[in-house]
């Protein structure tokens, strides 16, 4: 195997050990980057120069045994957080030349713990998609086939970590952009409870909704980068100062008395039968390693879409009114007044999705309009926490696809938003209960592609979460198969 | 016709914390531009505000003080609208649910007292300021007043005269610099106002229909500009015209209000509330708290000078219309213990000399209350006259000086020399035999006459009491 195809625990004791050095493996990481992303288009920035002089500062905490968790590990991150002195685009023209002045707390974290930042990874502007290919740096093809979809809006992430193009990566979820490339690419990806992450130098979509989480190889990696990411900051208000436990010694065989709740509202028509039998297998292995399962009911669950597509813009678009070529970014230099130059710059700035939720989040909080949509919106989105306050009642977890389909074909449902919003069914209620979920791979579609099965617990309960996807991944043989570039 | 004005205020106070509302930024005034600001009040992409505690506490103690109801769970509201000075895209204010309401104060105007009702207070942050370029079509941004605090104090539709609405507005004023949560600056902006004024048939319930007036920078400012909508509406509504509604703004040189392009009032706030912030919870231990902290306020200081000094209330209420001038008056009244000596001189010399565009303005006073207080027992002791003591005033005014250093330098002090004063009057009786004949003939006016000559021949200083005692003596 090749260095770059390790995961993180794995690199660490080989680190450690000083079987490899932090800059062979930082190398490794470039060498399949320059082998493969011409293909997969995973990256925008690349930070190759930076990332070995982080690799050697690592090599020399490590010598010294001083290493922190992720010393001396190659990462890359979701354009859509803020790096000190690297370009920051979410995607956007608007942002082409946006160079932070600042780290989000998570990078900072990053940091702290002595990771490799290989550079910003491919994303739907302003995480505005499902399918990465709102970009306007070039859609990212899926590893597994690439003529498919990634997944979105996190499908840099995605994409680089199955090809090997990072160890690891940060993805961020509004309404699951992490778990459903995830899905999409075969790799382990997790939204954390709503606070568990500091969102200070995200880019902000829908504040209310999005949630750093890690896109990894395994559960393993995965438990790792949620602690050291995880954490009250004084920075973001809606951080929770509730402690960090050591997810990694959830990480045990066996699931006695734990009560798995199988969704009966996610398994319903339009399900694409392949989906349903990988499910269908997880579920079986999940009760081989001793769980127990029972069929509950989510009853508003086909709400979400609708409120999340109020709630969403509705923030979005006051989000994104910082954009409009005052003080950083694009800003179109021929307008005669300020409002032809507010005009022009965002017109010609964002793509035509985000335009389009703009638009939406404009007209849902308008004079007269406010009460029947954006308040009747947040009245369902109780409806769902209530939903899920029951569920949780009767059962530890609750398991279900994360898509009810596997990756679609580049450019099929680019004209049909409505078909690609709703692709987001399962994963939306989550974030807009504040819930933790995760992806986890569970195998693949007769075309070869990935399916992820979808995990979701109460409000800080991720160590129920990892312990489950833990069993599942060890009792499946979908772990460690790579895709063929 | 006879017409009812109706006049409602929206006053936006700058509460004087160290740092602004949602960083850590100074909110010192008058630094360079753009030098007080950092990625979170730039509005850059990702940062996130985080609430000044401090700013809670002084929206409190402004809400208490004004007898509102506060909101135990309140909660911050975006306000969208673009515009170069804020940097966001939106305002961070409140909208639903503001940290207070239902709240009054009490005004007085030609005697008759009116209770003015408050709508709500809300927090919210400052904009920053354009600078536009005179000679090119070009502006600039300054965002050093970004991210300010403020908060918006809302009135009801209960004021019915300009008076009444600087009296309204002088009130709040002298609250919040009692608080000493707002330095009350309108020159600088740091207590602003916009009016919302309608006129109606005297004995009509309902609301004409109304204008809002922006840019008034000071008392007098708003006061005048109310007083030339009230005409311009009347005389309109005579004509059997319709008021439009719109906004105008008062235009301080030509005394007249202009409308605003209607392009820059056209706005829809699409009010939500912030995602970012959490509801700010208010509970029964810290309000407890701010109430304990609370300063006399200037009902409770006019009533106890009223009642501990004897003040007239004529006196006591213009004496505790600031913090300043009350403490002042307290000050002086501790070294020489005769309030009412001290209040008259207060409200005549002292205010004559120190009155501004917005009312006095004592703390830039160069008489220190303890040498107001030794003049007045420079005189109250005789070593000076009444009329020497105003001259002495003036020279304090001037130069900064004590009383007793100018008496001295200038030779001022009262000749109560008995023997000194006999051989003066001795002399002008001499040398005015026919005052004297018409004097004895009852004729007791010409004392004036000599009383003159006298003051004439000593430069003002001679006793006036014991002067008079001496010629009557004389004259027998």
């Amino acid at each position: 195997m090749k260095f770059n195809q390790y995961t993180i625990h794995e690199l660490q004791d080989k680190l450690a050990a000083r079987e490899i050095s932090a800059v062979e493996l930082t190398e490794a990481v470039f060498a399949r980057i320059a082998e493969v992303d011409d293909q997969v288009n995973a990256y925008i920035t690349l930070n190759k120069d930076e990332a070995l002089v982080q690799a050697a500062a690592a090599d020399k905490l490590l010598e010294q045994k001083k290493g922190g968790p992720l010393c001396g590990i190659p990462l890359a991150i979701k354009d859509v957080m803020c790096t000190r002195g690297l370009r920051t685009t979410a995607g956007s023209k608007i942002l082409e030349s946006f160079i932070p002045p600042y780290d989000a707390t998570v990078i900072e974290k990053l940091r702290e713990a002595g990771a490799v930042i290989c550079g910003k990874v491919s994303m739907d502007e302003f995480a505005m998609g499902s399918s990465n290919e709102n970009c306007a740096y070039g859609v990212p093809h899926n590893p597994w086939n690439l003529d498919y979809i990634c997944g979105g809006s996190s499908g840099g992430s995605a994409a680089a970590v199955a090809a090997d193009e990072c160890i690891a990566s940060l993805g961020s979820d509004t309404g699951g952009s992490i778990r459903q490339p995830g899905s999409h690419c075969s790799v382990v990806g997790l939204k954390p409870t709503y606070g568990r992450v500091s969102r200070f130098g995200l880019l902000a979509y829908a504040s209310s909704l999005d949630q750093i989480g890690p896109l990894t190889k395994d559960v393993r990696d995965c438990a790792l980068l949620l602690k050291v990411i995880s954490g009250y900051d004084r920075q973001d208000s809606t951080s929770v100062a509730q402690p960090v436990p050591d997810y990694l010694s959830a990480l045990e065989p066996g699931l006695d008395g734990l009560k798995i709740g199988i969704p009966r509202e996610y398994f319903a028509e339009g399900l694409d039968p392949e989906v349903n039998e990988a499910i269908l297998t997880g579920i079986a292995e999940l009760r081989g390693a001793g769980a127990e399962t029972v069929e509950v009911s989510l009853p508003h669950t086909d709400y979400g879409v609708a409120a999340y597509y109020i709630i969403a813009p509705a923030e979005a678009g006051s989000n994104l009114s910082r954009y409009d070529g005052v003080r950083f970014g694009y800003r179109d230099k021929e307008a005669d007044s300020l409002l032809e130059m507010y005009e022009k710059t965002r017109s010609q700035g964002f793509g035509d999705e985000v335009k389009r939720r703009i638009m939406i989040g404009t007209y849902a909080l308008s004079s007269g309009y406010y009460d029947a949509y954006y308040k009747k919106a947040s009245q369902v989105r109780t409806l769902i926490v209530e939903d899920y306050q029951k569920v949780f009642s009767q059962c530890d977890i609750l398991v279900s696809p994360v898509s009810p389909m596997p990756a679609w074909r580049l450019g099929e449902k680019t004209d049909d938003p409505l078909s690609m919003y709703l692709a987001d069914a399962l994963t939306i209620p989550a974030n807009l209960a504040g819930i933790p979920a995760l992806s986890v791979p569970c195998g693949f579609s007769s075309a070869g592609m990935p399916i992820g099965l979808q995990i979701q617990a109460g409000h800080f309960n991720e160590e129920k979460l990892l312990k489950a996807a833990f069993n599942l991944e060890s009792a499946l043989e979908v772990k460690g198969q790579k895709p063929k570039l | 016709m006879e017409f009812e004005t109706v006049i409602g205020l929206e006053v936006h106070a700058q509460l004087k914390t160290n740092s602004k509302i949602f960083c850590t930024c100074t909110t010192e005034f008058g630094r360079p531009p753009n030098s007080n600001t950092c990625p979170v009040c730039l509005g850059m992409p990702g940062v996130l505000p985080v609430l000044n505690k401090k700013v809670v506490e002084y929206a409190i103690k402004m809400s208490v003080a004004t007898n509102c109801a506060i909101n135990y769970r309140n909660q911050f509201a975006r306000k969208n609208y673009f515009y170069p000075d804020l940097p966001k895209g939106y305002q961070i204010s409140q909208f639903e649910l503001p940290i207070a309401e239902h709240g009054y104060v009490d005004i007085e105007v030609d005697g008759k007292i009116s209770r003015i009702g408050l709508t709500r207070i809300h927090m919210e942050e400052d904009a920053g300021k354009l600078i536009h370029d005179s000679h090119e079509p070009r502006s600039y941004v300054d965002l050093n007043r970004t991210g300010t605090p403020l908060i918006e104090i809302v009135s009801e539709p209960d004021i019915r005269s300009p008076r009444e609405a600087a009296a309204y507005l002088r009130k709040l004023h002298a609250i919040l610099r009692y608080l000493d949560i707002c330095d009350g600056n309108m020159q600088e902006g740091s207590f602003r106002c916009d009016a919302n004024i309608s006129l109606r048939p005297a004995g009509r319930d309902e609301f004409g229909t109304r204008t809002e007036l922006k840019n008034m920078n000071s008392f007098k400012n708003v006061q005048r500009a109310l007083e030339y909508e009230v005409r311009r509406q009347r005389d309109i509504l005579l004509d059997g015209g319709e008021i439009i509604q719109q906004t105008l703004l008062w235009d301080a040189d030509r005394n007249r209000t202009n409308p605003m392009r209607s392009k820059e009032e056209a706005h829809d706030y699409r009010y939500f509330p912030d995602p970012d912030l959490i509801p700010v919870v208010i509970d029964d231990a810290w309000l407890d708290q701010v109430k304990q902290s609370l300063p006399e306020l200037p009902e409770q200081k006019r009533a106890r000078f009223i009642d501990e000094f004897g003040l007239p209330a004529y006196d006591a209420e213009i004496i505790t219309s600031s913090r300043d001038l009350a403490e002042y008056f307290e000050t002086a009244e501790k070294i020489f213990p005769q309030p009412k000596k001290i209040s008259n001189w207060m409200m005549t010399e002292l205010m004559r000399e120190m009155k501004g565009e917005d009312g006095i303005n004592i703390s830039d006073c160069p008489v220190s209350p303890e040498n107001l207080a030794n003049l007045l027992i420079m005189i109250d002791k005789g070593a000076i006259s009444g009329k020497i003591g105003k001259t002495v005033f003036s020279e304090m005014m001037e130069s900064g000086k004590d009383p007793q250093t100018i008496v001295k330098e200038k030779n001022l002090v009262q000749m109560s020399d008995e023997s000194d004063l006999l051989k003066i009057i001795r002399e002008i009786l001499a040398d005015n035999p026919a005052q004297v004949t018409q004097f004895k003939e009852g004729k007791t006016k010409v004392m004036g006459f000599f009383i003159g000559r006298l003051m004439k021949k000593t430069k003002g200083k001679a006793n006036p009491k014991l002067a008079n005692q001496l010629f009557a003596q004389e004259l027998k």
